[in-house]
């Protein structure tokens, strides 16, 4: 987060900031591990994500994950704890700590809605993105599978568009929305990660969609250098920029372009949000 | 002091096995008052039977204890035996050898001595019996039948024509029910309405059914044979006993709406009949949109009806009604829209549900018959037909099949192929569930000869992209991906309960499963019984089925309402709540805890005191643990009795 992700740090602390949301860092936080294991038996792989829950737990604060990637490690690692016995038991015994499940594990978009509400936020808005048409790129760990996550409708999701309203943006209707971007499939096979991306970005072009918006960092770095890779064979000749929520969110409450690093990315949305001003 | 008989079965195997009779015989004959323990292979066949019936005589057995399966099997012919052998069926008692004990354990020595137990315990009830002896009460030979669809209607004719009155309950303006929407049926493609008007006519005409149209069930009290109901006529605001059917008011009325009858399909009128065929031939006014009713002005269809039927301040009438008997046919929805999302159900025009094609197909239906699509009119050359649409899918909360849908989707796809012969067809198909008579042959022959594709996969998304619904699916034999760009997508929508059954179910004292259908008393043996006795079950309310077996169970309702009304009374079982009227304090407890409001209030020396009304008193109890007195014993089962079996169980 401090060295690769600061987009999305900055962005997400400043906007908390502005409304007036408390975050405060979890100490000695570990890597949630990425993934949710698919084998049942792996249990090791579910001791730093505990690790985590059990220390918001200590804190006595709901734990808030702006990444769609930790939020499903986290919140199903909690939801087994919660529901299966035997595994919490020995999730414990290795810990040698007892703990329950008990800690909620909020995504910071629920926070936004749960905490400033759709209308609040509305009117918080400096600098409204009327015009700007934009369509939010769910990917598939924020609402599946939806018994544990219990996010938001598993096939038609509303939560990023209530959002995107609330900001004044133009939304698009995006079938694509939900369709996986290749994930991890990026480190071994980079042919289904562009594959994948072609599709969505041709769906984005067709619609005249000008920016997406995710949570998710692997989302975003696949989308960025997805299209890369095909502006560069030619496949696609209009590139979509691919934006955090958060750093939209800053845009549009004033706090200006610094705190949203568009250095980091590899498709400047500069010049689509250049006329917003 | 009594003297009995202790009867143990080996069930061939199925007691023998883990239980070892012999001891259970030994064990059980040296309690003083068994003058008679042993043991027979089959008791329940004609042998066994001879042979209990020979020892009581030869004995002189004055009751006895039958240990061998659970009563909800053989408890009747035991007890039915005990009367052919001049002892009070009660004093007859059954210990659960087989269920509760041989086929749940392992271990024969804890087995057998659970079995012991078992058989102790019903020795001592049998020696605190009483005989009991049935009340009879007298019965009406009137049924009603709740939903006029294909099954109610069946169920009718059927009681009607057999000489009863018949009340027919119907929550819509018209009868028939669904099948008045389809266009045409498997496995024959005949024309539903030709061969439905037949019976909705004569349903209409029949001297001995009363059709009670536009009218729900809102409160049934009573017990089998004496039921009273309290129905809702809710009000047309038209004087149907004037209304010639001219349809003068549909013409000049100038509020359109979209009436649930066409799916959303065709406009319709605020005043309206729902189709030409409809019966009663009379008009009704939609409550929710009339300018009249809802701003005071208008009134157009007033003016101009020639009969002066349209009647503003018509109201709800609430009618009471006896009956004998009461058959509960109330059919089926469809899933609701906002649960099929991956489609885009409900959000793009053409993705439509089965029963919307079958409109689109229909004469009278809004493109009189032509297939066209709902949002442009266009005749659709790419169709895609989708299987099991919320159907075998446990996500959803739906894991039963819908039964009809591979079959009326091959149906539809050919129809579809005589209309356009130049369209494709793709049908995305889990399995092909074809059980029924000509039913295999009937999908073979739209697979083979039309031309279709049938695509063995689920399809993950439906949406819109230059003016074609992009269909994405899998097909599973070749592993392959598939997309397809479709002019109008097919659901077979998965088939739920009807709105309301689960408050209806209240009424009724019946109960559902969890996913809302009606529950049968017995899966196999009582299919169309409900757990109430005098409440019969039909067609899809109960669950899934296609029209030949809703016409078949109506009918089968049918024969079980005549075998109670060939009877002049009924009998009710005796095991029922009596009070103990010097130690009822009137706290009236118990009235609260009674689920068939079976308590009563009576003056007893200058006292208000509980009653049991025997003829709905079930026996379930509930009444006898609530009283703070203890005033109140269930006869059968009394405190007594159960003391001394916990006393057989425990302590000898």
């Amino acid at each position: 987060m401090h060295n690769q992700s600061q987009s999305f740090r900055d962005s997400t602390i400043s906007t908390a900031r502005e409304l007036e949301i408390e975050l405060e860092e979890l100490p000695d936080w570990y890597c949630c591990g990425a993934v949710y294991p698919l084998r049942s038996e792996d249990l090791i792989s579910l001791l730093s994500p505990t690790r985590n829950l059990m220390g918001a737990k200590k804190e006595g604060k709901e734990l808030v994950t702006l990444c769609s990637a930790c939020y499903q490690v986290l919140k199903r690692t909690n939801y087994l704890i919660l529901n299966d016995a035997d595994k919490r038991e020995k999730l414990n015994n290795y810990l040698e700590e007892k703990y329950d499940g008990s800690t909620k594990v909020l995504h910071f978009l629920e926070v936004i809605r749960k905490d400033v509400g759709w209308e609040e936020l509305k009117s918080k808005v400096k600098t409204s993105l009327t015009g700007l048409k934009a369509a939010p790129y769910y990917g598939c760990l924020l609402l599946r599978p939806q018994k544990e996550l219990v996010f938001d409708h598993p096939e038609n999701p509303t939560i990023f568009e209530n959002f995107l309203q609330s900001l004044g943006c133009d939304i698009v209707d995006f079938p694509y929305k939900t369709e996986c971007c290749g994930a991890y499939l990026g480190i071994t096979e980079e042919k289904v990660i562009n594959s994948a991306v072609l599709k969505i970005i041709q769906g984005a072009n067709k619609r005249g969609i000008e920016v997406l918006i995710t949570s998710c960092p692997l989302c975003l770095y696949n989308l960025e250098a997805g299209q890369k890779e095909l502006m560069k064979s030619g496949h696609i000749s209009k590139p979509v920029p691919v934006l955090y929520f958060t750093q939209l969110l800053a845009l549009a409450l004033g706090l200006g372009v610094d705190v949203c690093h568009f250095e980091e990315h590899q498709i400047n949305p500069l010049p689509v949000l250049e006329r917003l001003k | 002091m009594r003297n009995i008989g202790v009867f143990v079965c080996w069930c061939g195997l199925n007691i023998s096995r883990t239980v070892d009779i012999k001891r259970v015989v030994e064990e059980t004959s040296s309690h003083p008052q068994v003058i008679c323990s042993t043991d027979y292979k089959y008791l329940c066949s004609e042998p066994g039977q001879k042979l209990i019936k020979e020892i009581v005589k030869e004995k002189g057995l004055e009751g006895y204890v039958i240990a061998a399966c659970s009563p909800g099997m053989h408890e009747t012919t035991f007890r039915e035996l005990a009367s052919r052998c001049e002892i009070n069926p009660y004093l007859c008692e059954m210990a659960n050898i087989r269920e509760q004990c041989s086929w749940v354990h392992e271990d024969r020595e804890e087995a057998t001595g659970k079995a012991i137990k078992l058989v102790n315990m019903a020795i001592e009830k049998v020696l605190h019996n009483e005989p009991l002896y049935p009340e009879s009460f007298p019965l009406n030979k009137r049924a009603m039948v709740i939903g006029a669809g294909v099954a109610g209607m069946q169920a009718a004719l059927d009681i009607a024509d057999a000489g009863y009155e018949v009340l027919l309950v119907e929550k819509r303006p018209f009868i028939g029910g669904h099948m008045t929407q389809l266009s045409e049926t498997f496995p024959t493609l005949d024309c539903a309405q030709c061969i439905l008007t037949p019976k909705t006519a004569e349903v209409a005409r029949h001297p001995r059914i009363t059709l009670m149209p536009y009218s729900e069930v809102e409160e049934v009290k009573g017990y089998v044979g004496n039921f009273e109901a309290v129905i809702r006529r809710k009000a047309t605001f038209v004087d149907w006993n004037k209304c010639t059917g001219c349809a003068i008011c549909i013409e000049k009325c100038p509020k359109k709406i979209y009436p649930e009858f066409e799916c959303g399909l065709k406009e319709g009128k605020s005043i309206d009949m729902a189709f030409p065929q409809a019966v009663p031939y009379k008009v009704f006014i939609n409550k929710e949109s009339c300018i009249f009713l809802n701003q005071g002005k208008c009134g157009v269809c007033a003016k101009l009806c020639p009969e002066e039927a349209i009647d503003f301040q018509q109201q709800d009438q609430l009618v009471k009604e006896k009956i004998g008997a009461i058959i509960v046919a109330t059919g089926y929805d469809l899933i609701d829209k906002s649960e099929l999302a991956e489609f885009g159900y409900g959000k793009y025009k053409d993705v439509i549900d089965g029963m919307q094609f079958e409109r689109i197909n229909s004469s009278s239906g809004p493109f009189s018959g032509v297939i066209r699509r709902p949002s442009d009119g266009k005749i659709p050359k790419e169709i895609v037909f989708i299987q099991c649409a919320g159907s075998r899918d446990r996500e959803k909360g739906k894991p039963y099949c819908s039964k009809i849908c591979c079959m009326y989707t091959a149906k539809q796809a050919r129809l579809y192929k005589h209309k356009v012969p130049d369209g494709q067809v793709y049908v995305f198909y889990m399995d092909i569930r074809a059980g029924g008579k000509g039913y295999e042959e009937f999908i073979y022959r739209s697979v083979e000869e039309s031309g279709m594709l049938y695509l063995r996969g689920q399809v993950s998304r439906v949406f819109e992209e230059d003016g074609k619904l992009i269909v994405w699916g899998m097909d599973t034999l070749s592993g392959k991906k598939i997309e397809i760009n479709a002019d109008m997508v097919v659901l077979a929508s998965a088939i739920v309960p009807s709105n309301g059954v689960k408050e209806l179910a209240n009424i009724l004292k019946i109960t559902t499963d969890e996913h809302g259908f009606i529950q049968e008393a017995h899966p196999k043996l009582k299919p169309i019984e409900c757990m109430t006795r005098g409440v019969y079950l039909a067609g899809c309310g109960h669950a899934p089925k296609d029209i030949a077996e809703s016409v078949a169970q109506g009918s089968a309702t049918a024969s079980k309402v005549f075998s109670l009304f060939s009877r002049n009374s009924v009998l009710a079982e005796p095991t029922v709540s009596i009070v103990n009227k010097d130690e009822c304090s009137g706290c009236l407890s118990c009235e609260t805890v009674c689920p068939y409001q079976a308590i009563e209030k009576e003056n007893y020396r200058g006292k208000v005191i509980a009653k049991v009304n025997s003829a709905l008193c079930q026996g379930c109890g509930s009444c006898t643990v609530a009283c703070r007195s203890g005033a109140i014993d269930l006869r059968g089962y009394t405190n007594q009795q159960i003391m001394a079996e916990l006393e057989a169980l425990l302590w000898k």
